[in-house]
């Protein structure tokens, strides 16, 4: 038993994050310079790299269903769809892509930069951290 | 041939791609979660209990998952990126190096342009654009678009979502925004 409100210290996650982490160091996708490659169409790189990502696991959810697997606590694998609309998938996804083309990186190799000792990569964190407490503030005031 | 060598790479798209794609049906099956990372700084505000009713739920309990999964990869980045460390300088494209240079960004080996991502280089006015700013907007633009590059590009676009199509249509379109207009702004002033 572990007390109320503690974080679960379930290893899996950890597990399951540090071959995320080790993958993308090696994938070489938290590096600033090639997400300028991919802005710039210099290098397919990127366009491999998320193209097969996307690719295997769409096979992999699609084969998932077909069959019924579980996960290993018993919940099914279903699919929650998004909300409806668009205006805050284009607004939201713009400023994410201007923040990800400045930054070089997205919330996971913002992770994985930390680790590997890179720490200005600390204040991105920390200012992603308190753009999401901005975006909660503000969020009925938002188209969505 | 030296499996060490192998796992310090780095490795082709061919092999990343789908390894990373993996991590999607990994977290299904034994995790029983869908993929994705940026809520984990709502998790955290919700634990600092920020007064918003965006963050009034019970951060651990819902979230803890995945801060553990963002701890993970920062162990991950350690391990990929320090103690099975690619020796060899960063191979960048002939046209983005050539591109980067006339902006004054020097390609110096590393995984990130030591003149903008150091406690120096936050300190000129490019490098506070980039590591502030544009941290600030990954997490903004994050929330608003309800999700980042693997809960949309790759889990929603995965589960063909249409509203991630749209998502990620809008990260790229944000991303050649400032790659081509607002770089050359930053730098070309310094």
């Amino acid at each position: 038993m572990r007390p109320a409100g503690a974080i679960p210290t379930d290893a899996r996650f950890v597990a399951i994050g540090a071959y995320f982490g080790f993958v993308l160091m090696k994938a070489e996708v938290v590096s600033w310079y090639r997400i300028q490659e991919m802005f710039r169409f210099d290098a397919f790189h990127m366009y491999g790299v998320i193209g097969t990502a996307v690719l295997v696991a769409a096979i992999a959810v699609w084969a998932l269903r077909r069959f019924g697997v579980r996960s290993v606590d018993g919940r099914p694998v279903v699919t929650e769809p998004m909300p409806d609309g668009w205006r805050r998938y284009a607004g939201g996804g713009l400023l994410f892509g201007v923040g990800w083309a400045l930054t070089g990186a997205c919330p996971g190799p913002i992770a994985a930069l930390v680790g590997a000792g890179l720490w200005p990569f600390t204040i991105v964190f920390a200012a992603a951290w308190l753009g999401t407490l901005c975006y909660g503030l503000l969020e009925r005031r938002l188209p969505h | 041939m030296d499996l060490l060598d192998l796992l310090r790479g780095p490795w082709p798209w061919f092999v990343a791609g789908p390894a990373i794609g993996l991590v999607v049906p990994i977290l299904l099956v034994f995790g029983g979660r869908r993929f994705g990372l940026s809520s984990s700084y709502r998790h955290l505000c919700a634990i600092a209990n920020v007064p918003a009713s965006y963050f009034r739920y019970d951060g651990r309990r819902q979230g803890g998952w995945n801060l553990l999964l963002v701890a993970g990869i920062a162990i991950g980045g350690l391990l990929g990126g320090v103690v099975l460390g690619d020796p060899q300088p960063l191979r960048v494209a002939e046209p983005t190096v050539r591109a980067l240079e006339a902006l004054g960004v020097s390609v110096d080996g590393g995984f990130v342009p030591a003149s903008i991502f150091s406690w120096e280089g936050v300190r000129t006015p490019a490098g506070f654009v980039a590591v502030v700013v544009g941290g600030f907007l990954v997490g903004f633009g994050a929330r608003w678009a309800k999700g980042c590059t693997s809960g949309h590009a790759i889990m929603g676009l995965a589960e063909l979502q249409p509203a991630s199509a749209i998502a990620v249509a809008g990260f790229f379109a944000g991303g050649l925004a400032a790659t081509h207009l607002l770089w050359p702004l930053l730098l070309g002033g310094s």
